[in-house]
């Protein structure tokens, strides 16, 4: 093995030990040197990162199995890495965020009991979206997919005596595997028709595969497997309708919703379109089928942002929208844009998320926005950073948000690819109510009266457990420790700069040219590509086109309705009582997953049970035919009665049917 | 080479059989600790000579090895042949593995009649071990048969409460279909004058006798595998059998039935089994999806591990009439880690049900504030369950669901369902025992894991593991018999 290839497998398994230590010996190690071996082994997977990204850089690309995990046939299973321009960005981002929020965790759980297991759950997340992101295979892919499920399952169960918080796994669990099963199908008729699993062989293979059909179906074969693994990216990626598991994992602690639900595992289904853009290329019908998804994501899930009123759920459905934009990128085939976009929002939701979780911590665990205001005075590290996310998430000009937002909005229009037109009213419709939620939530939070201190507005229904404290009256909120400020300023520099330093190379030079396919018939950037005159250029050209003045118009909205003229919205909602209703209830996703599919699956299973295998088979099979055999068994019983006349009477009896069977047969008999 | 050790397989089998005979000496209640120790050191001694199996295999040839033949019956040309191929092989280790953990599961938890308890489990063991190893049509039957009694007994005499109903259902539906099974071995014997297993799968057969064979022999080993709809024995057997019994039927007895499948009916009546794959087909899809349904709703946890167990079945013998390397190979390993994870799943039942004396859902909830090592092992063999990867529960099912996709989509489509159905069923449990608020006062007195059941639990969980990280060395030992099997299938006898 070369340096190199050691410092390819240091990157995963550098997190993992610490997860093993604190995991395992976390109570006898203590919550110090818990800490310490999480944080250290991440910061080494950052490290080694950066030497990675230097190397890649220079050109060197690596593609390569570790071990064979199994063979079967022709089909061999491998685990091994895919080192390129993709997979070292996702690999930067990944580890740069987990450090963060390492460092912060530190702080938001300090007083928690499960500190050590905390600590060992989000380095044994980190290790795996490593493995995800490093595959060079759909198999190492699936193992990394299904493990952050898992360690997310977990963290969102972390505070597991509330039963919100564990009906939010379960549910998070079981609606990542509606998704799972459309991955699998995917990943089985690949291995059927390419057979092989190697992302480079099956890309290989992919023209030859272009005009058959799945047999059975009559479905074209690339277009099928290609929705079928999207399907999966739908479920982790959280697209409509397997969004609904997102805003509910809010119940597991800030940190990860940032570092899981924000920044990294919720992106990997963007990731994985990405990887295999090759085989989504050949497919224009898929490209429309995530386009409309993504499209629809992106402005449904933002118009719910505006009705919540506990902060970490805005910032949910922000994120939400926000990955529907990237999933409109996908499908007009701007690659390159959705993976910008995935790097620049990391790193501002991540930051809001994390400022959200400070403003938690300075309010004695209230999340609801109604019982905040005027934050602005305690707090005011927490605020600049909230501040600079916001405007990173609205993207003015500048800010790293901008230029990744804007080139989907640019590529959408340059698309000729069906459902472009609904894709770009929605894109651009989302830009008004990005910038509304999150400057509605900005003043509610940090401007304004200050309406803490008071009796709470509304009990939390699981206010009892402990955990949503609030501030008492008279007390004041205070700014957080430096272990959480700290990351909330290391995270708000490439919130601000990322974008304008890396727009060129990322989307307009060729750091990703041969690792994204685009045919030139989809390459919907070109438009864009032409026009870019450089980064500032492209700010200053921003300040003259219809998304810089949607999100200036959401902003002010935001400001006339909860700062200017706080009376107005209550006057507004009664005004459209039937919409606030159906954005209250989320479209009646959960309503209709609720009763139709949880209770349908329930009401199925007792059928099943009382009708199929207690009444039919062992009522009518099992336990009727031992029933019949006693039937049978009593009958003969009272033939042998033991008394001759009896006995002599169906002798008798059956003489005459013997002769009455054969008479005729005997008369025939004589006859002839 | 290893491979001309004698009698290794000899002793797998008597072994065991002897350690039970032992026991049994030490059968008054005084003498249960000395009872104790020599069944766990029979049981040990039945594991070691059985690791020289796999050692020693040589994983290159397609044919039995670790030969012993002996002339048993003359006058019926009847044999005692011994002989394991890559599919068999693991299947003894396995059984002698979980032998030594039923012997430490019961070490606290059986306190009447252990040397007989013991002695059941140890005799069963070798008895299966002999069904595993048997290469004559008669020694085969005998051992199939005779392992019947020690586990009917087992649940008749250290069951629940509604042990006699469950232990004599069991026994009927069982022996009811071995009657057929005898039907077709006499008729073998007829047509080809042998009880020598590799005489028969090369008697010629034309399709009708096939057909009317293989329909008598799936009556056997579907009823032991538990096919739909032949599986209502089973949760109730469960339900009522000891720890032990349920985890040696789950772990080792429902593969008697697959293992009949893949040693008779495919290459016996390979045209047959071709013909009526559709059938057996659809009621695996039938087994994984119904009774995936009716899983969910089980309120008792070893009936929801049960039928949870069937469905686990269906995938193995959708694997098998599927007909590529894949779905074989898929199902084999499926059998293994199901003998893994089903054990460790009614091993963890076992150890609630000691402490509380419940196995319904409702009665617990938190209990991972009391016991959180068992909590999380618990957790590891859920997961296990619910086919994640990284565990074994995942090797078999995705590779038996990439071959029904290579088979046809749609059964592919069917098979893949158990991905949200196995989640839900054993996510929803493992919720609703482990997890929530701790209110109950009975769960708040519970202990954790005693050193004892942390081993047992803990090298189960290595094993689930390890087979889930690296299956290779595994699943190379089956690569040439599975392909052999396939061939001789697809190349029929017409």
């Amino acid at each position: 093995m070369t340096p190199m290839q050691q410092l390819y497998l240091l990157v995963p398994l550098a997190p993992l030990a610490g997860a093993i230590l604190a995991g395992l010996f976390g109570r006898r190690i203590g919550r110090t040197a818990s800490h310490v071996v999480t944080i250290l082994g991440v910061a080494v997977a950052f490290v080694a990162s950066l030497f990675i990204y230097q190397d890649v850089a220079a050109g060197n690309v690596f593609e390569g199995a570790l071990y064979t995990w199994g063979r079967v046939g022709d089909l061999a299973f491998e685990v091994g890495f895919l080192i390129d321009s993709l997979t070292v960005t996702m690999m930067l981002v990944v580890s740069f965020v987990s450090l963060m929020v390492h460092i912060y965790t530190i702080g938001y759980m300090k007083d928690d009991p499960g500190y050590q297991r905390f600590f060992s759950y989000i380095s044994l997340f980190t290790f795996s979206m490593l493995m995800l992101v490093m595959s060079n295979n759909f198999l190492q892919l699936f193992f990394g997919w299904e493990a952050v499920g898992l360690v997310s399952y977990l963290l969102i169960g972390f505070w597991y005596e509330r039963p919100s918080a564990i009906y939010a796994n379960l549910k998070a669990f079981l609606v990542n595997r509606v998704g799972d099963f459309g991955f699998l199908l995917g990943i089985g008729l690949v291995a059927a028709f390419a057979g092989s699993l190697n992302y480079a062989e099956v890309f290989a293979m992919a023209p030859e595969l272009l005009d058959l059909t799945v047999p059975a179906t009559g479905w074209p074969l690339l277009t099928a497997i290609c929705i079928c693994l999207f399907i999966g990216a739908m479920g982790k990626s959280a697209q409509v309708p397997l969004h609904v598991w997102l805003p509910d994992s809010m119940e597991g602690p800030t940190p990860i919703s940032a570092l899981i639900h924000a920044a990294t595992m919720v992106t990997a289904g963007i990731f994985m379109v990405a990887r295999i853009s090759p085989l989504f290329e050949l497919s224009p019908t898929a490209l429309s089928f995530v386009l409309v998804i993504g499209a629809t994501t992106a402005l449904f899930m933002g118009l719910l942002g505006i009705v919540q009123n506990d902060i970490k759920r805005v910032v949910a459905y922000s994120t939400l929208s926000q990955l529907g934009y990237m999933t409109v990128a996908l499908g007009v085939s701007a690659y390159s844009a959705a993976v910008f976009h995935l790097m620049t929002h990391a790193f501002f939701k991540a930051l809001l998320f994390l400022a959200a979780g400070s403003v938690i911590i300075g309010m004695h665990h209230d999340q609801d926005m109604r019982n905040m205001g005027g934050l602005r005075k305690y707090m005011p590290v927490t605020w600049l950073t909230s501040l600079i996310g916001s405007l990173a998430l609205i993207g003015l000009p500048l800010f790293s948000g901008f230029y990744s937002k804007d080139a989907i909005i640019e590529a959408v229009r340059h698309s000729q690819i069906p459902g472009a037109g609904y894709a770009a009213f929605c894109v651009l419709a989302g830009v008004f109510i990005t910038a509304f939620y999150s400057f509605r939530m900005y003043f509610l939070v940090f401007h304004g009266e200050e309406r803490f201190g008071h009796a709470p507005h509304d009990h939390h229904e699981d206010a009892a457990d402990g955990h949503h404290h609030g501030l008492a009256p008279g007390q004041k909120p205070h700014e957080s420790p430096w272990v959480v400020t700290v990351p909330l300023i290391l995270l708000a520099i490439p919130s601000v700069l990322i974008g304008f330093v890396t727009i060129e190379p990322m989307l307009f030079a060729s750091w990703f040219d041969d690792v994204i396919a685009v045919l030139p018939a989809h390459d919907s950037l070109a438009g864009l590509r032409e026009e870019f005159h450089g980064a500032f250029g492209m700010a200053l050209h921003g300040l003259m086109t219809a998304p810089f003045w949607l999100a200036a118009a959401g902003v002010v909205s935001a400001w006339a309705l909860y700062l200017r003229f706080p009376q107005i919205p209550a006057r507004i909602r009664a005004r459209v009582e039937p919409l606030y209703t159906l954005l209250e209830n989320k479209y009646y996703f959960d309503r209709f997953n609720e009763v139709v599919l949880a209770g349908g699956s329930r009401w199925l299973g007792r059928s099943l049970w009382r009708g199929g295998d207690q009444l039919l088979i062992d009522g009518l099979l099992v336990n009727g035919s031992a029933r019949v055999v006693g039937w049978v068994a009593q009958a003969a019983r009272l033939l042998q009665s033991g008394l001759l006349y009896q006995y002599a009477f169906w002798v008798i009896i059956g003489l005459v049917i013997l002769l009455a069977l054969w008479w005729p047969a005997l008369r025939l008999g004589a006859l002839s | 080479m290893m491979n001309n050790f004698p009698y290794l397989l000899s002793l797998a089998i008597w072994l065991p059989i002897l350690g039970g005979l032992l026991t049994l000496c030490a059968s008054a209640p005084r003498h249960a600790p000395l009872a104790r120790q020599i069944g766990l050191a029979f049981a040990l001694l039945g594991l070691a000579v059985t690791v020289p199996l796999y050692t020693g295999f040589d994983t290159a040839s397609a044919a039995m090895q670790f030969v012993e033949h002996q002339s048993w019956i003359p006058y019926f040309n009847v044999h005692y042949s011994l002989g394991v191929d890559g599919i068999s092989m693991p299947f003894v280790i396995l059984n002698s593995f979980i032998t030594v953990i039923v012997v430490v599961a019961c070490w606290k938890s059986v306190q009447v009649r252990v040397a007989q308890y013991l002695a059941a489990f140890l005799i069963m063991s070798g008895l299966i071990n002999g069904i595993f190893a048997a290469q004559d049509g008669v020694l085969f039957y005998v051992f199939f048969e005779a392992s019947l009694i020690p586990l009917y007994l087992a649940i008749g005499i250290w069951g629940g409460e509604r042990r006699v109903y469950a232990a004599i259902k069991f026994f009927l539906y069982t022996l009811a279909g071995s009657l057929l099974m005898l039907l077709a071995f006499i008729f073998f014997f007829q047509r080809s004058g042998s009880f020598d297993l590799a005489e028969w799968q090369a008697l010629p057969l034309d399709l009708r006798s096939q057909t009317w064979v293989f329909w008598a022999l799936f009556a056997s080993f579907a009823v032991k595998v538990p096919m739909w709809p032949v599986h209502t024995w089973l949760p109730d057997a469960h339900v009522e059998a000891p720890t032990g019994g349920s985890v040696v039927l789950a772990a080792i007895a429902l593969k008697l039935g697959a293992y009949g499948f893949l040693r008779f009916s495919l290459p016996v009546t390979p045209d047959a089994a071709q013909a009526m794959a559709p059938i057996l087909i659809a009621l695996s899809l039938v087994a994984v999806v119904y009774i995936g349904f009716v899983a969910i709703v089980q309120a008792d946890m070893k009936k929801l591990v049960a039928y949870s167990s069937i469905s686990h079945m269906g995938f193995v013998t959708l694997g098998f009439f599927i007909f590529n390397p894949l779905g074989m190979e898929g199902a084999i390993v499926q059998m293994i880690s199901h003998g893994f994870v089903s054990a460790a799943m009614f091993l963890c039942i076992g150890v609630l049900y000691d402490r509380l004396h419940s196995r319904r859902i409702a009665d617990y909830g938190g209990v991972v504030h009391v016991m959180p090592r068992f909590a999380a092992l618990f957790m590891l063999f859920a997961m296990a369950n619910a086919g994640l990867p990284g565990t074994s529960g995942f090797v078999g099912e995705f590779w038996v669901i990439l071959g029904a996709v290579q088979h046809n989509f749609w059964v592919g489509f069917a098979a893949a369902t158990t991905l949200i159905l196995g989640a839900s069923y054993t996510l929803w449990m493992y919720k609703r025992v482990i997890f929530g608020p701790l209110v109950k006062p009975a769960i708040q007195a519970l202990s954790d894991l005693d050193r004892r059941e942390l081993a047992m639990l803990g090298v189960l969980a290595a094993c689930v593991l390890a087979m889930g990280l690296y299956p290779a060395p595994v699943a190379e030992v089956m690569h040439v018999s599975v392909e052999g099997l396939l061939s001789h299938v697809t190349a029929g006898k017409l």
